[in-house]
Formats: C-alpha cells, sequence, structure tokens
C-alpha cells in the first residue's frame, strides 16, 4: 500500500495529465453531429499516428549492427508514417466535400 | 529544452484540432491544425531528440527513407481511394499505427532483455536497492507488455474489418465464440502478468508467444461482429491504437504521444458510443450481438411473398407527375457511384415543378455521414438533404419516395419485429408515403443479412438494375416525355 501511494506520488504528473486528457477528449467531441462521425473518427486516427515519434525513438537508438532493431525500426517508422500522412490526407478528402455543400 | 515547447505545441494542435473537427465549419482547418502540430513534433523529434546521457538519434538515413516511403505510398492510397472506399482506408491506417506501436513493444522488449541479461548488469541490483530495480522493470514491461497487446489486438482487427468492408472477409462465428474470446483474454492477460511479474522472466519467447495470441485475439474480436457494424469497431479499434500510442508516451516520457494517444482514446471511445446511439444500440448488443447468424431464420420465413416490378417508363411519368419526390440514397448509389446521375435527375424533376428532397438516414452507406459526402460531392444543395427526423414528418405527404440502393434502414422491421436484429433501430418511414419504388440489383436482402417486408408492400414497386444506369435510364425516359 505504501509503494501504491509512493508511486502515485512520484508519477503524479503523468497521473493529472491521463485523467485531464480523458475529460478533455471527452468534451471536446461532445456534440459532434452525425454528419461528422465519420470525418472526426479519421481525423483522430490520423492524431494517434503521434506513436511516429516513439517509431523515429527506436530507430534512431538503433545500434547500427543490430539488423532486427534496424528492420522493426525502419517498419515501425514506415508504417506510423502511413498512419500519420494517409490519415491526415484522407480526412482532409472527406472534408473538402463538406466545404463545397455550404457554399 | 526547445524539443519540449514543440511537443507543448503539437499537445494543443491536437486538442484544437479535434474540437475544430467537430464542428463542420472549422472541420477541414482543424484536419491542417493537427496535422502542422504533428509535423512539427515529427521534425523535433529528429533534430533534438537526446537520450538522458545526451546522446542524439542516429541512423538518420534509415528514418528518412522511412519516411519518405511511407508519406508517398500513404499519401497516393489516400488520394487514390474512392470515396466508397473510405471506411476500408480509414482501418486500414489504424491498423499501421497499431502496427507501429506494436514493433515500438517489440524493439523496447529485446533491449530490456538484451540489458537485463548482459552480465555486467547483474551490478544493478548492487547499486541500487532490489526493489528499486525491481519496480522499475515491472513498470517498464507493464507499458511495453500493454503497448504490444493493444496494439496487436488493433492491428489484427482493423485488417479484418477492412476485409470485412471490401468484402474479401465474410461473417464467420460459431458456437461458443464468446467464451474463447474471453479465454483466450484471460491467457492474454495471465501471460502479460507472469512476464512483468517476474524480474528474471524477460523471456523473449513467451513474449513472442504473447504477440500471436495478440493478434489472434484482434481477428477473433472482430470475425463475429457483423459487416453493417464494422464503422463502430473501427471507432473502437481507433481509439485502442490511440491506447496504444499513450503506452508508447509512458515509454518514453514524451508528454505529445501521452496527450494525443488519450486524447483520442478518450473521444474515440465517446465517438463509438454515439455511433451506437445513432443507430439505437448499445455498445454491448453490437460487439456480441453477432448478425446474421441466427437473425436469418425468423425474418426469412416470414417476408417471403409477392413483389411487383415497375418498368423505367412508368417510373419517370410517376416521378414527372408528382408533387414531391424524396430520393432515399443507400450504399446501392454509393457502390454505382451514382451521385451524379441522381443530381441530374434531382434538377430535371425540378425544372419540370416538382419539390425533391434527399432523406438521409444517419448510418445510411457502410459509414455515418456517407451519403452527405457522396451527395455533396455532386454539388447536391445543402438544404435538399433532410436528417431522418425532418424527413419523417414529411413522408406522409410524399407522392414518391424513390430508395437507391438502402435496404436495412428503411426496413419496417425495426419498428414491427422485435424477432429481428435490427429492432429498435430508428428508420426512414418511407411506407408513409403514396408511392415507394425502390432500386436495388435483386432482391437479395442488404448488409445486415435480413428480408425486408417493405418490398412486399403493395404500395411498393421494385426498380432492378444498377443505380447508375437505371437513373441515367430514367432521366432520358423523362427528357422525352
Amino acid at each position: 500500500m505504501e509503494t501504491l501511494l509512493e508511486k502515485i506520488a512520484l508519477h503524479q504528473d503523468y497521473i493529472y495529465i491521463v485523467v485531464l486528457m480523458i475529460f478533455l477528449g471527452i468534451e471536446v467531441i461532445g456534440r459532434v453531429p452525425s454528419v461528422l462521425h465519420t470525418p472526426l473518427m479519421s481525423g483522430a486516427n490520423a492524431i494517434h499516428g503521434v506513436v511516429i515519434i516513439g517509431a523515429i525513438i527506436v530507430m534512431g537508438k538503433a545500434d547500427p549492427s543490430n539488423y532486427l532493431a534496424l528492420g522493426l525500426g525502419f517498419l515501425a517508422v514506415i508504417l506510423g508514417t502511413l498512419n500519420v500522412v494517409g490519415g491526415f490526407v484522407v480526412t482532409d478528402r472527406m472534408l473538402e466535400m463538406f466545404r463545397h455543400k455550404q457554399k | 529544452m526547445l524539443l519540449t515547447v514543440i511537443y507543448l505545441l503539437a499537445s494543443v494542435s491536437f486538442i484544437l484540432g479535434l474540437k475544430m473537427l467537430s464542428n463542420p465549419a472549422s472541420a477541414r482547418k482543424g484536419n491542417l491544425i493537427a496535422a502542422a502540430g504533428m509535423g512539427l513534433a515529427i521534425l523535433g523529434t529528429i533534430f533534438l531528440y537526446e537520450e538522458s546521457d545526451g546522446t542524439k538519434l542516429g541512423n538518420y538515413g534509415w528514418i528518412f527513407g522511412g519516411l519518405i516511403i511511407g508519406t508517398v505510398i500513404g499519401t497516393l492510397a489516400a488520394k487514390k481511394v474512392k470515396m466508397t472506399a473510405m471506411p476500408e482506408m480509414v482501418s486500414l491506417f489504424n491498423g499501421m499505427g497499431g502496427a507501429c506501436a506494436a514493433l515500438i513493444s517489440i524493439t523496447e522488449f529485446n533491449h530490456l532483455a538484451e540489458t537485463l541479461h548482459q552480465p555486467h548488469d547483474v551490478q544493478l541490483g548492487e547499486i541500487f536497492p532490489a526493489s528499486a530495480a525491481y519496480s522499475a522493470w515491472v513498470g517498464k514491461s507493464i507499458v511495453i507488455l500493454a503497448g504490444l497487446i493493444i496494439g496487436s489486438v488493433s492491428f489484427s482487427g482493423s485488417v479484418i474489418a477492412w476485409g470485412k468492408l471490401n468484402g474479401k472477409i465474410h461473417d464467420f462465428a460459431f458456437k461458443g465464440q464468446h467464451l474463447i474470446n474471453g479465454l483466450l483474454f484471460l491467457v492474454l492477460l495471465g501471460l502479460a502478468g507472469w512476464i512483468a511479474g517476474v524480474y528474471e522472466n524477460a523471456n523473449t519467447t513467451v513474449f513472442y508467444v504473447l504477440l500471436i495470441l495478440s493478434l489472434l485475439y484482434g481477428v477473433f474480436f472482430v470475425l463475429p461482429i457483423g459487416g453493417a457494424d464494422m464503422p463502430v469497431v473501427i471507432s473502437l479499434l481507433n481509439s485502442f491504437t490511440g491506447v496504444a500510442a499513450a503506452c508508447g508516451g509512458f515509454l518514453y516520457n514524451n508528454k505529445a504521444m501521452l496527450t494525443g494517444g488519450i486524447l483520442v482514446g478518450a473521444a474515440g471511445t465517446l465517438l463509438t458510443i454515439l455511433m451506437c446511439k445513432a443507430m439505437n444500440r448499445s455498445l454491448l448488443n453490437v460487439l456480441i450481438g453477432s448478425f446474421g447468424g441466427h437473425a436469418g431464420g425468423v425474418a426469412a420465413a416470414r417476408a417471403q411473398g409477392n413483389y411487383k416490378e415497375i418498368s423505367l417508363s412508368d417510373t419517370a411519368i410517376l416521378l414527372t407527375y408528382a408533387h414531391k419526390v424524396m430520393i432515399v440514397p443507400g450504399y446501392g448509389l454509393a457502390v454505382a457511384q451514382a451521385q451524379h446521375a441522381c443530381h441530374e435527375l434531382e434538377k430535371l424533376l425540378t425544372e419540370k415543378g416538382v419539390e425533391v428532397k434527399y432523406a438521409i438516414h444517419p448510418v445510411a452507406g457502410r459509414m455515418p455521414g456517407h451519403m452527405n459526402v457522396l451527395l455533396a460531392e455532386a454539388d447536391v444543395d445543402y438544404d435538399q438533404l433532410l436528417e431522418m427526423e425532418a424527413a419523417n414528418e414529411q413522408f406522409s405527404n410524399t407522392d414518391v419516395v424513390l430508395v437507391l440502393g438502402a435496404n436495412d434502414v428503411v426496413n419496417p422491421a425495426a419498428k414491427t419485429d422485435p424477432a429481428s436484429p435490427i429492432y429498435g433501430m430508428p428508420i426512414l418511414e418511407v411506407e408513409l408515403a403514396k408511392n415507394c419504388i425502390v432500386n436495388k440489383r435483386s432482391m437479395k436482402p442488404g448488409y445486415a443479412g435480413i428480408e425486408n417486408e417493405l418490398f412486399f408492400q403493395p404500395k411498393t414497386s421494385m426498380l432492378f438494375g444498377d443505380a447508375k444506369k437505371v437513373l441515367e435510364a430514367i432521366s432520358t425516359e423523362i427528357k422525352n416525355l
């Protein structure tokens, strides 16, 4: 029990971030009209592509003689980039059409 | 120092972007803002990231190579994909993110295992009190394992969802599948707990078993869920990937990853629930109630009967002499790419003095908002699109309803038949109109795999054929009248 409390105290800023982000995430999209569900899903999909940062770090830290790490990291960077770039481009294409109709 | 500020800006851009994405007027700008924040975070990481001991990142060739390959393929795929295949594409991109998170976990676990198994690191326990080293190990391995499991499930699940949406994979459910899924889930937790709980267990074999089982779980998780529910599943897997990305944030003490990941995890979960609400179902009902498997029997046996067909010229006459026509677009319209032909017909009828409106069901097509996007592409006026509630008020004074490849969203069984799997879903009450013309390619049931008694009602006439060809033919007939 004591150690658990210590851990919470030690990592409190992370815990605050997580808790606040959960509420923020819910609050921010709370009143989205159903028409925008798909573009919003797609946009959120692109945002979690932020995992690419982790892939870049893995790749950048990899020992150049460790081919397994190099290969995995390289694949991770490609996949992460696909997620980010593809996600934002697809979302933009969807939203482009929404703009049309408002004229 | 600068990198911290960059990550802060990126986090703010994600929040702002998501906020703006939920409003039609600002959505596109929101997307661009989030993209800009992402670009900044990526560049910042490449050039400014430092380990705690001050070493910078290397392997620039590999990093840029990967970035360029990913950018080229991603842009091409996203630009080339047809509007009808958009949901599949989103699912696939989501899977890539999940796979990326899983790969990060694999590499980091290998790294961790190596450092643990190197003899000189035994001294670690002497420098630090054993308990501190142990608790650091537990913390780190939990985050790595969570990233692995969630990322892999999201990856394999997304691939299955992708295959289901484009028709490559069919619904598949067997007896006791939920039980097996539950057991598999417990095994996953148990294995992960065992790896994390025992200090010496940086056991790569068990780790890879865990990877395979996680992938398998993703497959089993999505397989029994009906194809019509895929948008909900994709949205759910989307929030999974968000959490997997957040695990990476813990691993690298990276606040941009953490905020972005948790934000998407929370927003994605809420979005999933909102989507279910649009269909008047609960998330549990979507995940457990496998469409098609058990549903066919009752409804199919009942809804047999006679239907009548209508000719193209009769349709043209009926439409031209109507006062008010309501068009109900569905997936058939999307598949046939008939939105332009539809707009042509609508213009023609409007010239003849007919009032034409579109009745849009929130989940018509394969994803919420699908129809709005397609019709907007064809320049259909925004004011002519009626949402479900508004449309339902107007059907009783509508002369002709033209259903274009929609099925489940106009199935009266949702209101009348408690045994129907779509019972309780709000529908477009097209049967209230004076006439109803249903264009379909054949009498085959819709995506939910259930018969539609609407087709057998006396006021309904069937007009078989590809939506685009039929609409063009009707337009020609009207011009010749």
